[in-house]
């Protein structure tokens, strides 16, 4: 991109511009089609100001998704990247191969609960155990929406549809299995929390290692009544929240005050900083084994847990792990990928 | 054996009568893990150092160790490489099979035996010779705990002595075959020895079979159908490969790691590609197609029931016009079916893989110099058309050895298809992703990644209109399903032609395709030489089918395809694409056994449907 660099918050006349001197205009999407209200709508909006704030050229992002709901929102914004609506559970598969043939994208797949955590559950373990760089994004209503409401397997245990039948299986956590599978960054948030979730998704993207944010984000025409325990009035009632999130990325050359003692910095793989002022006193989010036993926790509490439950900035990520050359594969010349007579002729000697 | 040779054969308990030079099937019959490999390796190395046309064919089991394994290897002065259906000359080693494996030759056959197993007492038509293994390894390996691999490479030595094939080339085998390891290549060439010696003094010659030094393969190489795709592919520019184990598959992808570390790292160390092993076939298939959606050159290899379980993302890459190449070494189905053995059983439910109208190229190799010719068309072809590309191979080409001249470099470029740069981009100010401009039915796409604002498309599964945007509209869906077709269309043209061999005024015409075509063109001269029936013969190396295959329909009164699976599915193929009143000159001669089909099913089952 040659765009000249405008400083965010600079007087320049004209709508706001962000550092690579684009609108937030620039990273909008086609009207939404979902419901009105839908949380899915929230999580867009937040997606849309967190690339925009970050200054991300969006002709190097691409969206991938899966089949329902959530999977038809990358149409909803940042319409100049490539999107992919794939085949239902089976997106992380395909943001793997994209990223394969050109390691300069930036992956946000968006996927639901139903795409992740049953169709899907196969491709998101091997997923997170990769640790790609990826941000996986579950919209998370416990239901599916575009078969008319039937309980997916994150729906919580005695969760009452609106016909009246109650789920009789304990959910599926997926931040709890992403965390135990090597996802590096993980957490939960939901799409009412405005402030919460744009500094995940911040952090999200300077984050070079999976990241898997699991939004809880209501269905209003399916899963919003009394006696759902993915409804707005519930999660609102029973939320509890880890920490509060903030994030200073790191073209911005602020001195943040905070108390050491209150807060934990995380510095990011781009030197951004993310600041996560404890609400719990003793949790640490650099320690799986205690990110699981609070997940366990709050299942047991009937709680929504919110905030960064495991953080690792420093776990080398699948692109590294293999060794690829920087320049994407899928632009390399075919002087480099057809190697030449020469070597035909001694891989000919050798099988005479 | 349902069929003995229609050419009587003089030596039948001729017992040395007769010399037959230079042609013969030898059997050895193993233990499969007993390390019996290498010296299968080495025998058919000193034959082909011989200068003897000759091929070499595993069949083992879908077991690691323990179960019979049989390799056969075919030396033909004509060139003939297709499996034999008799064997001539038995190296029983596996006192499991070995009573039931000498019951079956043809009088006449020889037998070698292993002393204890007493096989000459079945029959007394045969040639039986009769071998001390255990007393002769013993003199030679001190180490006890090795006796069981060199034991092996005892018969090596007396089938040497026996058919007459030299010493010296079966050093220089042993050399190559253990070509980094000194000791092992010293103590295998004493085993070999001890077996030639052991013949020489004890052995009396009285088969009638022997290898002559001949000029039929200087300059020659051997190679199996999976590396030499391996190759292939490599050469083709292969960027991604993606892929899940199965037989008999795995090999190529195995090889192709090899090939790939040793010519594909860049002079900062690192790789031009990445290979990685998926969780299964689906996300292989998925990782292919996001990888040829962001604009690499990808593939996977697999087999049958890999095949099947790709069928939904085969109808994605169809519908959303992805490139992306598939390698089928194609297995006995239906499901798991017989793992180990070879058949042409995929080639109907591949061609319209997946749910809704869907069509697929198809590239059917028959030769090793095909698996690594084709791999370049396939990526090429995928590429231009915006489709996955499937390589129909088999494990009878992939799995076994082969002789082949030497690959020539490849004479096609690279061809990239229609992509759009920012350059484009900033000309035309926008494009229409499923637009046909050119009115091959083929549009322009653009890669992630491409920095102009207006590069970006949704691609998407569901129905969609000419600028890639979510339609459920009647017109809008037909149009580009007719835009579709009329791409499928186009590609007859571009598809590699079929290979046609014409006589003389041949009213049958033979159609056949992949590693069919070796035992066809052994047929067709036991057709002539036998019953003097004239045919024409065509070599399918391509779906959709091009124009010279409806012309050699019309020029044929009846036309033969053969073919390995049951149902007669290339036929069927076909016939959907015949005019009506040609189908009725298709007759089928299909035949799946799990092994290689031979000359002789071929000329039999023709010969009875033309009345001879």
């Amino acid at each position: 991109m040659s765009t000249t660099t405008v400083e965010s918050g600079s007087a320049a006349p004209g709508p706001k511009t962000n550092r690579i001197g684009l609108t937030v205009i620039d990273y909008k999407g086609g009207k939404t089609t979902l419901c009105a209200g839908c949380g899915h709508n929230a999580i867009s909006e937040r997606i849309i100001e967190a690339m925009f704030e970050m200054g991300v050229e969006p002709e190097f992002v691409i969206k991938p998704s899966g089949i329902g709901c959530s999977s038809k929102t990358p149409a909803y914004f940042l319409t100049r990247s490539h999107s992919f609506n794939a085949v239902h559970g089976r997106m992380p598969s395909v943001a793997t191969g994209a990223l394969l043939a050109n390691r300069k994208l930036i992956c946000i797949g968006v996927s639901g609960d139903g795409d992740t955590a049953s169709i899907g559950i196969g491709q998101f373990v091997h997923l997170m155990r990769r640790n790609l760089p990826i941000i996986y994004i579950i919209e998370d209503n416990g239901v599916y929406g575009l078969t008319k409401g039937q309980f997916s397997a994150t729906a919580d245990l005695g969760s009452k549809l609106k016909t009246g039948v109650v789920n009789d299986l304990p959910p599926i956590d997926t931040c709890a299995l992403a965390i135990e599978l090597g996802a590096t960054f993980v957490g939960r948030s939901f799409s009412g929390d405005k402030r919460q979730l744009s500094a995940m998704l911040k952090a999200a993207i300077a984050h070079k290692g999976t990241v898997m944010l699991d939004v809880v984000s209501p269905c209003v025409t399916f899963n919003d009544h009394e006696g759902s325990t993915k409804s707005y009035k519930y999660v609102k009632e029973h939320e509890e929240i880890l920490q509060e999130v903030s994030f200073v990325p790191h073209f911005e050359d602020i001195d943040v005050e905070y108390d050491s003692g209150s807060t934990i910095e995380v510095t990011m793989h781009d030197g951004s900083r993310l600041h996560l002022r404890k609400l719990e006193e003793d949790y640490d989010p650099t320690n799986k084994v205690r990110a699981l036993t609070r997940l366990t926790e709050a299942h047991d509490e009937g709680e929504v847990l919110t905030g960064v439950f495991y953080v690792n900035p420093k776990a080398p990520n699948f692109l590294d792990m293999l060794n690829i050359v920087d320049e994407p594969l899928a632009k390399l010349p075919d002087s480099i990928t057809r190697p030449g007579k020469e070597a035909l002729d001694a891989v000919m000697e050798e099988l005479r | 054996m349902a069929t003995t040779d229609v050419v009587p054969r003089e030596a039948a308990g001729g017992m040395g009568r007769k010399r037959i030079v230079n042609d013969m099937s030898i059997q050895v019959a193993t233990v499969n893990g007993s390390g019996s490999q290498s010296s299968n390796t080495v025998l058919l190395r000193s034959i082909f150092q011989m200068g003897v046309p000759v091929s070499g064919k595993n069949m083992f089991p879908s077991n690691i160790a323990g179960l019979p394994t049989w390799y056969t290897i075919r030396a033909n002065k004509n060139g003939y490489i297709g499996r034999k259906k008799e064997i001539d000359f038995l190296v029983a080693m596996n006192p499991e099979t070995a009573q039931e494996d000498t019951m079956s030759l043809a009088p006449g056959a020889s037998v070698l035996y292993d002393e204890p197993l007493a096989l000459h007492k079945l029959r007394n038509d045969l040639v039986f010779y009769s071998v001390p293994y255990d007393k002769l390894v013993a003199t030679v390996c001190p180490e006890a705990k090795l006796r069981k691999l060199v034991k092996n490479m005892v018969y090596v030595g007396v089938v040497a002595n026996l058919l007459t094939i030299e010493m010296a080339e079966v050093e220089k085998a042993i050399r190559k075959q253990f070509a980094k390891k000194a000791k092992a290549a010293n103590l295998n060439l004493a085993a070999a020895q001890a077996g030639f010696e052991y013949a020489k003094a004890n052995l009396e010659k009285r088969g009638a079979f022997y290898i002559e030094r001949m000029d039929k393969t200087a300059g020659k190489i051997i190679i199996d159908g999976n590396s030499a795709a391996a190759l292939g592919c490599m050469f083709a520019g292969c960027t991604v490969v993606t892929w899940y184990p199965i037989t008999p598959s795995s090999s190529l992808v195995e090889t192709m790691i090899e090939y790939m570390k040793g010519y594909r790292i860049g002079p900062d160390g690192k790789a031009t590609f990445a290979i990685v092993q998926a969780e299964d076939e689906l996300a292989a298939i998925g990782m292919v197609v996001g990888a040829g959606w962001a604009g690499a050159r990808s593939m996977t290899a697999t087999a049958g029931p890999g095949i099947s379980l790709m069928s939904e993302f085969a109808g994605l890459a169809y519908y959303v016009e992805v490139p992306g190449v598939i390698w089928d070494i194609q297995r006995v189905g239906p499901s798991t079916g017989l793992p180990t053995r070879t058949s042409q059983g995929d080639i109907l439910s591949t061609a319209v893989l997946s749910h809704g109208d869907t069509k697929h190229i198809m590239l059917i190799p028959c030769s090793v110099e095909e698996c690594f010719s084709m791999a370049t068309d396939a990526f090429n072809l995928a590429e231009q058309f915006q489709t996955l590309v499937f390589v129909m191979s088999d494990l009878d080409l992939g799995m076994n050895n082969w002789m082949a001249d030497p690959f020539p470099y490849p004479a096609t470029p690279i061809k990239r298809g229609k992509v759009l740069s920012k350059e484009d981009l900033d000309r035309l100010g926008g494009f229409a992703r499923y637009k046909d401009v050119d009115g091959d039915g083929i549009g322009y796409r653009t890669l992630p990644g491409t920095p102009h604002p207006a590069a970006a498309y949704f691609a998407r599964g569901s129905g969609h209109n000419e600028k890639a945007q979510y339609s459920e509209r009647a017109d809008d869906f037909e149009n580009n399903m007719e835009r579709l077709n009329r791409k499928f269309e186009t590609a007859r043209s571009f598809v590699p032609r079929p290979e046609i061999t014409k006589g003389n005024k041949a009213k049958i015409g033979i159609i056949g395709y992949g590693t069919s075509h070796w035992g066809i063109t052994e047929s067709r001269d036991q057709l002539r030489d036998e019953y003097a029936i004239e045919t024409d013969y065509l070599r399918l190396r391509a779906y959709p089918f091009t124009r010279e295959v409806h012309e050699f329909i019309e020029q044929h009164e009846r036309i033969y395809v053969v073919e390995q699976n049951r149902d007669a599915q290339m036929l069927s193929l076909l016939k959907l694409d015949l005019r009506p009143e040609l189908t009725t000159r298709l007759r089928s001669i299909a035949h799946i056994t799990g092994l290689p089909l031979d000359a002789r099913s071929i000329t039999d089952e023709l010969t009875s449907m033309e009345g001879k």
